[in-house]
């Protein structure tokens, strides 16, 4: 941003990586080229697999040796980084280029202090004695807002919140002043709210020191929040780089044309109360498929079909040989709502408030305190075994890791008609004809019966898995967090399964998700849940378009705007951390009472974030 | 933190009622039961048994007989041996030491050479260096201590005559260097299975730390290969390493025990064996009973030395 | 749809990539073999040799192997040691794999059902394999062996009871990890019962440490039956074993050492290469491997 007209500080050039052994080489980045001036953010995108980690890892030579073959050029600085000697090549790291990762649970050594971690690299690159090392450590965490700094010099990273050690790993970053700090997907794994606090640190802190940033992502959203540039990849290939404005206002490539339009957008969905499939566009091409998308409305409405009423659900922590009552963790309290068949609400929050609990408590998969389920008139929670084998039926789940949830050693035939004739609904040829007409209506081909899931991509095995759940023909799907770990381009396609099904079968979804974006798209209403509490719960219109809950205002306003002419870069980022639901055992859920904001439209009448 | 020793402690206690009561399971198999001495040698009519039986108090029911055993057991009481009238535990304390000796001696041999062929192997994975330490350790560990002890009495003392073929020392010489000499053999000995154990796990252990995020992150910011390796994988390997050794401690014994009948070792495993050749159960149950407190002990140790080491733990806030 | 076109390329040996990667390990494949000779010849050997293994023959003591007819030579009654060696192999290995039956049939059901129920059976169930595991192995087998008519089936029970609590501490371990599988979880949803889950959706899951540990336990058997009967409390003469073929040895190392080397051969060979194909079967049936 300051002088863009220098020569560049990093530049990539015709980038070449493969892996393997002996003679066997595998190919990942072919033929990689772009640079990133000082002072510049250049993002780095693609979905998995396209090759931009592994960019970033042979820029700091962290791809194991041997295993690993690099070609082409890397040049910082005007020096050839794979020609660099290992000393030369330690200064470089953490000196000149720093990098933070995606996982901060582990990406600190755990048997170290916090402190100590970040005055090893001072004391490394900076030769500064034990105490100066000290002191610097703590003005670092001044920098990256780590209140309590002394305290958090001598804590283990296990003590920290994710957030909180993503915090740490840019004080490390920092510790030398590097030119250049490369951020691999580093807040992929952190809230939403986190997220933007943390978004917003990096922007602050490159502005101060000058530094150019080289960000990799998989989320249009991040990268509309934070580049300069953009250099989107493919399958180890360069498919389209330019200034964010331009590739989000112009794009050139398809690829790039069917990512953007396969970002949720929120707020895209002002003025429509039904929900909307999303528009595929060809990856090559880019040109819009044609999938009849409104041919037909949305799903409406109909009957009442599920109530839920004042459901708890508390865990109980024992300590000590007597186990002893030392705590509990309210994971869902007093959460009431409802479902009409052929109709979505979607349970939305961040980690820890209740949203999966609360999907295994209707089901009954774990035993909830108190409250009541009724479907079509009947408390599941007072069912006996026979009952509530009859009523599961009718309610199935999809869950959200497409790698477990389908038994590896099972053709994926056999795990569909395995509901079936657990229940007998079937012969095993009808259940196999079953399975065909299934196979088709997920969007699959029925000759793939015969496969097991381990030859399926993670797309195909939430299809498979919408396939199993609908062989019981349910009224309502439980579909918990089932798009989060998609692609976001298989995401869409996903989604619009969902609706498409939802509109010929008149299935009723409770949605779980942590995406703002996604829910905007599927769901007729929406309740936000924070600390196991159902703190506002409307119309999907009125929730996300008109928010009343403080909590909910937080939430929306951290959700990356994948725009960058709207960018937020002023916005007042809250600092809080999210609370924990862990409570005393002597803790009395204190009575709430909902305020209505217009007919249907809840919240909560006390400020709980 | 006292939680956690709290717990342990009280899952220590539950462990050692458990294994008292397998224990005296197994003491009250025996045919004849806790008489069987007597039935075995003839010399009493069951007339004599049974009033024996009556006087012991064998005939009222197990579960009264174990609480009563049980305490005794608590006080120090284990009983007395047939053999020659000493009290068990007097007779297990007088083998005690020389078995500690050799496992200690033999352990220190392992750990070292354990941990140095495991780091090394971790870090030249697939190397010549590694391929020959897996396939040493795999031999190693299917070699049969007593054959071994064979092979190297028949080497070392019988063809080179460099080392005893036996016993802790000289009669007559029981100075320093003559213990010592005396111990090469059956600690080397000793020591193949658990060097072999140690440098499986140690590699195995080093590997999974060398691959973490946290190593990546110390070479991401500079910090060089040596110090990555003793500052920051160095700890995180050997922390699950304490618990290895705890669990390694019943092999050992009963390493132990087949290392002390070959090469004569007055210690606890010779002294079980000859017990059960003269079927005298009190010292026969009282050993079994012993190792078992000793290996249960060790876990013990073992989990608070963990505790101690491994900040998750003893810093949980 | 574009997305659903067919699955992920069929690879040449995705249908048995398991057996692929067996056969990658040469260890292994020399352990099979090795197993594979072994037991052929014990089963064969003793009807092609012209002695057999009782006979006596005071006139040929300690006759030297390679030295005359008798191949390995003979030992202290002049019984051909091949011949003993082959015939102990039967007992020996026919031990070791019924042991490992016994023992795998006794810690699956316990491990099974600790880890699918838990709770109180769970927790009992399993502070008693913790109990067991803390009697040194070889010291309960001998306390015990003392105590009963050391016959072959007497011998293959005990071994099982000492040795079935690894296996029960792998399966309760699977168990406990794949009841909360999201399949299971899927399983349960839909109504399947508890046998079903256990045996449909976690047992074949969990095969892979059971088939490793069952290789390892049939090393650790036949090591245990010649650590017994090594000190005089297993298998008792005239029945061979090759742990009671060294039983005598010590006392004529100096002057007849094929005797002890020998027995001691023969089992180093065959415990190591059990362990080799367990090794073998983990990395082969190492489910990382298969992505």
């Amino acid at each position: 941003m300051i002088e863009k007209t220098q020569s560049p500080i990093l530049r990539v050039d015709d980038l070449r990586v493969a892996f393997g052994a002996r003679k066997k080489w595998t190919e990942v980045i072919h033929g990689l080229s772009f640079d990133v001036n000082p002072g510049e953010t250049v993002a780095l995108v693609g979905e998995s697999g396209s090759g931009k980690s592994v960019t970033a890892m042979s820029i700091l030579g962290l791809l194991p040796p041997g295993q690993a073959r690099i070609e082409g050029n890397i040049i910082f600085e005007g020096r050839e980084i794979p020609q660099l000697s290992p000393d030369e090549m330690r200064r470089l790291r953490g000196g000149d280029i720093a990098m933070i990762f995606q996982e901060p649970m582990t990406s600190l050594n755990p048997v170290m202090t916090c402190g100590n971690q970040i005055a090893e690299s001072l004391a490394i690159h900076r030769g500064l004695d034990t105490r100066a090392a000290r002191a610097e450590t703590l003005r670092l965490f001044d920098r990256v807002r780590i209140s309590d700094a002394e305290r958090r010099f001598s804590d283990y990273p296990h003590n920290l919140s994710g957030g909180m050690r993503q915090r740490i790993m840019i004080a490390m970053a920092l510790a030398c002043k590097p030119k250049m700090l490369i951020a691999d997907e580093p807040t992929t794994a952190l809230d939403v709210t986190i997220q933007a606090q943390i978004l917003s640190l990096v922007k602050e802190l490159q502005e101060d020191e000058g530094m150019a940033v080289l960000f990799i992502t998989h989320d249009m959203g991040v990268v509309a929040e934070v580049s300069d540039r953009t250099v989107v990849m493919r399958n180890g290939d360069l498919v389209e780089t330019g200034t964010t404005a331009d590739i989000f206002g112009a794009p050139k490539a398809g690829y790039t044309r069917s990512l953007l339009s396969a970002v949720p957008r929120l707020g895209s969905m002002a003025g429509e109360s039904l929900p909307r499939k999303f528009q595929i566009y060809s990856r090559n091409s880019g040109e819009a498929e044609d999938i009849k998308i409104n041919e037909t409305p949305a799903s409406a409405p109909g009957a009442p079909l599920l109530k839920v009423q004042g459901l708890t659900t508390r865990f109980t922590l024992r300590k000590g040989i007597l186990g002893r009552v030392a705590g509990r963790v309210h994971a869902v309290e007093n959460v009431s709502f409802d479902i009409r068949s052929g109709e979505t609400l979607a349970l939305v929050g961040e980690s820890g408030c209740g949203k999966s609990t609360t999907g295994h408590s209707v089901l009954r998969l774990t035993e909830p305190d108190a409250g009541t389920v009724n479907l079509n008139g009947e408390n599941v929670l007072e069912m006996d075994k026979d009952k509530l084998r009859q009523a599961r039926r009718r309610m199935q789940m999809i869950f959200q890791d497409p790698y477990s949830s389908l038994n590896p050693r099972r053709s994926v035939g056999n795990s569909i008609i395995e509901p079936m004739l657990v229940n007998g609904l079937a012969t095993r040829e009808e259940a196999h004809y079953k399975a065909r007409e299934l196979m088709t209506q997920v969007g699959l081909l029925p000759d793939t019966l015969e496969r097991y899931p381990h030859q399926f991509s993670g797309g195909q095995r939430q299809r498979i898995c919408i396939a199993r759940a609908l062989s019981l023909e349910p009224d309502l799907i439980v579909a918990d967090e089932s798009v989060s770990a998609l692609d976001v381009s298989v995401k869409a396609q996903v989604v619009n399964l969902m609706l498409d099904l939802q509109q010929r079968l008149g299935i009723a979804y409770l949605f779980i998700s942590h995406d703002m974006a996604v829910v905007e798209r599927v769901a007729h209403r929406v309740a936000v849940m924070y600390l196991g509490e159902i703190v506002e719960i409307g119309t999907r219109e009125a929730v996300l378009g008109n928010p009343q809950h403080p909590y909910t205002k937080r939430l929306l306003s951290a959700v990356p705007v994948a725009d960058p002419s709207r960018r937020h870069v002023s916005r007042v980022i809250d600092e809080r951390e999210i609370q924990s639901p862990i409570r005393q055992p002597d803790y009395v859920p204190p009575s709430r009472s909902y305020l209505e904001a217009a007919p249907g439209h809840m919240y909560l009448d006390a400020d709980i974030s | 933190m006292a939680t956690f020793l709290l717990r342990r402690f009280g899952q220590a206690v539950i462990l050692l009622i458990v294994v008292s009561m397998i224990g005296f399971t197994i003491l009250h198999l025996a045919p004849g039961g806790p008489l069987s001495q007597y039935a075995v040698d003839g010399s009493m009519t069951q007339a004599d048994l049974d009033r024996l039986a009556d006087q012991l108090g064998l005939n009222r029911p197990l579960p009264v007989q174990y609480g009563e055993w049980f305490l005794r057991m608590l006080q120090g009481d284990w009983g007395v041996s047939y053999r020659d009238r000493q009290p068990v535990l007097d007779i297990i304390f007088s083998h005690l030491g020389a078995t500690l000796e050799l496992m200690l001696t033999a352990t220190v041999i392992a750990v070292v050479l354990g941990v140095w062929i495991g780091t090394l192997g971790a870090i030249r994975r697939y190397s010549f260096f590694d391929s020959l330490a897996t396939v040493g350790a795999m031999v190693a560990l299917s070699i049969p201590t007593f054959w071994f002890g064979l092979i190297v009495i028949y080497v070392f003392s019988v063809g080179l005559d460099w080392l005893p073929s036996g016993n802790r020392y000289t009669i007559g010489d029981g100075s320093f260097w003559n213990r010592v000499h005396h111990l090469v053999g059956p600690s080397i000995v000793l020591a193949l299975v658990s060097t072999a154990v140690w440098s499986r796990y140690m590699r195995s252990s080093m590997l999974d730390v060398i691959n973490q995020d946290y190593i990546r992150t110390a070479r991401a910011k500079g910090v060089s290969e040596r110090r990555i390796l003793f500052r920051h994988a160095m700890r995180n390997a050997l922390l699950p390493m304490i618990t290895i050794a705890g669990v390694q401690l019943p092999v050992l014994l009963s390493g132990a025990l087949v290392t002390e009948t070959v090469f004569t070792w007055p210690g606890m495993g010779r002294l079980f064996l000859d017990s059960i050749s003269y079927r005298d159960y009190p010292v026969v149950m009282g050993v079994l009973m012993f190792s078992a407190v000793i290996v249960l002990l060790g876990n013990l140790l073992a989990d608070l030395l963990y505790s101690v080491a491994d900040p998750r733990i003893s810093r949980q806030s | 749809m574009t997305e659903a076109v067919s699955p992920a390329p069929n690879r040449k040996l995705a249908r048995w990539p398991v057996a692929q990667r067996f056969a990658d390990h040469r260890l292994a494949l020399f352990g099979l073999a090795t197993i594979i000779v072994l037991a052929f010849s014990c089963l064969v050997g003793p009807w092609l040799l012209p002695f057999s293994d009782t006979h006596i023959d005071m006139q040929s003591r300690f006759a030297a192997p390679f030295s005359g007819s008798h191949v390995f030579g003979t030992d202290m009654m002049g019984r051909d040691t091949l011949a003993r060696l082959l015939m102990a192999g039967r007992i020996s290995l026919s031990i070791g794999f019924s042991a490992m039956a016994v023992s795998m049939v006794i810690g699956v059901s316990v491990g099974l059902i600790a880890g699918f129920y838990g709770g109180a059976i769970g927790a009992v169930l399993m502070r008693f394999v913790d109990a067991m595991l803390c009697f040194p192995s070889i010291f309960l087998l001998l306390a015990i062996s003392a105590l009963v008519s050391p016959t072959v089936p007497a011998i293959i029970f005990l071994i099982a009871m000492t040795s079935w609590m690894e296996v029960a501490r792998v399966v309760e371990a699977q168990t406990r990890s794949l009841r909360t599988r999201e399949y299971t979880l899927a399983a349960h949803s839909y109504g399947a019962s508890s046998s079903r889950l256990m045996f449909r959706e976690i047992l074949p899951n969990a095969i892979a440490p059971i088939v490793v540990a069952a290789t390892l336990n049939v090393a650790n058997a036949i090591l245990a039956e010649s650590y017994i009967s090594f000190l005089g409390f297993g298998i008792q003469p005239p029945t061979p074993s090759w742990g009671n073929m060294l039983n005598s040895a010590q006392t004529y190392l100096t002057s007849a050492p094929w005797l002890a080397i020998i027995p001691g051969a023969a089992i180093t060979l065959a415990v190591t290469s059990f362990n080799f194909i367990g090794d073998g079967m983990r990395d082969a049936l190492d489910p990382r491997a298969d992505h």
